[in-house]
């Protein structure tokens, strides 16, 4: 393989990547406050770019994308308040009917306001054919946005956890919900935060991919499977790991294609799921120790 | 004490009913109207809703209207089988139109044939009719035609080294047998043969797998927004190869989610995405602009070719119940010897042998100017 194919290649495999650390990021936002895994996370993504494409007609593309972010924001925290927060102290399979329902609720919501058309916003940087070469490699501008996002979101919540009270009281959260209450953290407020932080990325991503996949109603759960398999890979509840496993899953899987016929890609996917799972099962990235303690 | 009185009055009431409305004839549609084909199952629900509708309002058969039961398969053929189950047993319905795609055909032929209920695919693949069932048929031109259609044309550019794509559907799946058996006739090699997720959403790893192997045109097979994203990657990543689709790509919306990058691109249709282009003496010309004209009139959207399957599914019904009355065996036999029917993919020739009934001339090759549909010419 010569050096600007395996470029190529490396680069088709980041920007899968990246694509899927960041749904990952949303599982992981919301299982750190609240062990909860939202598998309507993969709708919020849907959602940022059905909005975005929607905002986008009456209103300038950067105006278009943060609203439909703040937007989504609004819908996340609203499914926490109205599905999640007087539910107390739920069972896991209880969580999980509750958010795959609220998951359906999105779609067919999407579905009937928009209809089953794809969609897509225009290329933030030139067009459909448009391409920057590096080193023999064709690069399409978009991909750069696409990896530019994800590292701003995760540069972002870096500082968040690390820096501000608010993410030490969510990692105080995380930690021990009821000794972080006890400490005076007021949980339901920041559960609910998490919520709306997680649409928030979603639908960031939503709104800077959709120009590269489309998206349409059904968008949300195929991104859903593989951000799933992704947050799992990296350890649930650690962000970092997301995006070392995002982008590692994505590079093996475009390379894979370029060795073995592309129908296999899913088989390496999820082939290399199990072995994880049978190996090391809380994840490549998570310390064992911390993995035990949580409930799952 | 009893009071036979409103018992009476209601059974009294019964032909009186019966006579105030005649009886529906009950015809079921199984369409792809959402999910990853609803490219080809929406426009056909609207076609259908749009004729049941005029046919109502025009007195429908014989006096008796149609009443369309249309069941969403969100192209899953499972739920296409379960759907056909309940339209023959439950609701019991004259005929059932559709599956919209060739996997959710090939589930439920066997179905319609034990039940003895007609079907009329709107499907390409060629294995829907072939071996024949006397109770299915396809108004779909057979995906075998585009083929040769296709290769022709490439015989005539003097490409014999080609990649190509197919999505894991049943209609990728039915072109990529086709392809795989006619093209060594045509001097073609096959230097790529990759089938990708009905899914995808980027396919630019299996498109730098097309550019390393120096392919000389790429052809692609598949009717989801993966024949877009396919274009849009190849012209991303410098490919400035001819690129040829199936006639899945017949529906506008696809060159406009690929935008510039569609530009070029070649692939077979029925005449109906070009009608305004076709000769005054052509005999599809009045058929076909009567359903662009209605369809767009109605819907404000274009028409494609999958609306016209629909068009046409429902005319050769409707022509054959007009003709022998509402009896099951009757239509049947009636739509198997159905000569000369004017659709919009073409004019149908059906036969005990041929369920399908239209030549390799149902196809034109056609392709994109300027972000409208335009014929290839010579």
């Amino acid at each position: 393989m010569t050096l600007d194919l395996a470029l190529q290649y490396l680069v088709a495999g980041l920007t899968y990547g990246a694509i899927y650390a960041v749904v990952a990021i949303g599982f992981n936002i919301v299982y750190s406050a609240t062990g909860i895994i939202n598998f309507a996370q993969g709708e919020f993504v849907m959602l940022g770019g059905m909005l975005a494409v929607q905002l986008s007609r009456s209103m300038p593309l950067p105006a278009a994308v943060a609203l439909s972010v703040a937007i989504t924001a609004a819908v996340g925290a609203v499914v926490e308040v109205a599905f999640i927060r007087w539910l107390g102290k739920p069972t896991v399979l209880r969580m999980v009917v509750i958010t795959i329902g609220v998951s359906i609720l999105l779609r067919e919501g999407a579905l009937f306001l928009w209809g089953e058309g794809v969609r897509s916003l225009p290329y933030f940087t030139g067009d459909e054919v448009s391409s920057v070469g590096i080193l023999g490699a064709r690069i399409s501008p978009q991909v750069f946005w696409v990896l530019g996002t994800v590292a701003l979101i995760v540069a972002v919540l870096e500082w968040f956890y690390r820096r501000t009270l608010l993410g030490w009281e969510m990692q105080a959260c995380a930690a021990n919900k009821d000794a972080a209450a006890l400490c005076g953290v007021p949980v339901r407020r920041l559960v609910t935060l998490s919520f709306a932080m997680a649409a928030a990325i979603g639908a960031l991503a939503g709104a800077v991919v959709s120009p590269i996949t489309y998206t349409s109603y059904a968008a949300g759960g195929p991104l859903a499977i593989k951000g799933f398999t992704v947050a799992i890979l990296g350890g649930l509840g650690n962000s970092g790991g997301a995006v070392a496993a995002g982008l590692a899953l994505g590079v093996v899987e475009s390379f894979a294609v370029s060795v073995l016929p592309a129908a296999y890609k899913d088989v390496v996917t999820l082939s290399l799921l199990l072995a994880v799972l049978v190996v090391r099962p809380s994840g490549l990235f998570a310390s064992g120790e911390a993995a035990r303690l949580k409930e799952f | 004490m009893t009071r036979p009185f409103p018992v009476a009055a209601l059974l009294a009431l019964v032909p009186a009913l019966a006579l105030a409305a005649p009886e529906p004839i009950k015809v079921g549609a199984l369409l792809a109207v959402t999910g990853p084909a609803s490219f080809l199952g929406a426009p056909e629900a609207r076609t259908l809703e749009m004729r049941v509708q005029e046919l109502n309002a025009r007195g429908g058969i014989g006096g008796r209207p149609i009443q369309l039961v249309l069941k969403d398969t969100g192209a899953s053929p499972e739920k296409a089988v379960s759907f056909a189950r309940q339209l023959i047993e439950e609701e019991k319905v004259f005929a059932i139109l559709g599956p919209s795609t060739s996997g959710e055909s090939m589930a439920v032929k066997g179905l319609c044939e034990e039940g003895k209920t007609l079907l009329l695919s709107m499907a390409a693949a060629e294995a829907i009719v072939n071996p024949v069932l006397p109770h299915v048929f396809k108004v779909a031109p057979r995906d075998s035609f585009a083929v040769e259609v296709i290769f022709q044309r490439m015989k005539k550019m003097g490409i014999t080294r080609i990649g190509f794509l197919s999505s894991n559907t049943g209609f990728g799946k039915g072109g990529k047998e086709q392809v795989e058996k006619l093209a060594a006739q045509y001097g073609i090699t096959l230097a790529v043969n990759d089938v990708y997720d009905k899914a995808a959403t980027d396919l630019t790893a299996e498109v730098t797998k097309l550019k390393a192997a120096n392919v000389q045109a790429i052809l692609n097979w598949s009717i989801e927004p993966a024949q877009s994203i396919v274009v849009k990657n190849a012209r991303q990543l410098g490919l400035t190869v001819p690129i040829f689709q199936s006639h899945g790509f017949a529906n506008l919306q696809y060159v406009k989610a690929a935008g510039s990058a569609a530009e070029g691109v070649i692939f077979p249709a029925s005449r109906i995405v070009v009608s305004g282009e076709l000769a005054a003496g052509n005999p599809q010309k009045p058929v076909v602009e009567a359903y662009r004209k209605g369809y767009e009139a109605r819907y404000g959207e274009e028409v494609s070719t999958f609306g016209g399957h629909a068009w046409d599914a429902f005319g050769i019904l409707v022509a054959a119940l007009e003709q022998v009355g509402p009896d099951r065996a009757k239509v049947r036999a009636a739509v198997e010897n159905m000569k000369g029917y004017v659709g919009t993919a073409g004019v149908f020739n059906f036969s005990p042998t041929d369920h399908n009934g239209l030549d390799i001339g149902a196809f034109e090759l056609c392709t994109v100017k300027n972000g409208r549909f335009a014929p290839l010419g010579n």
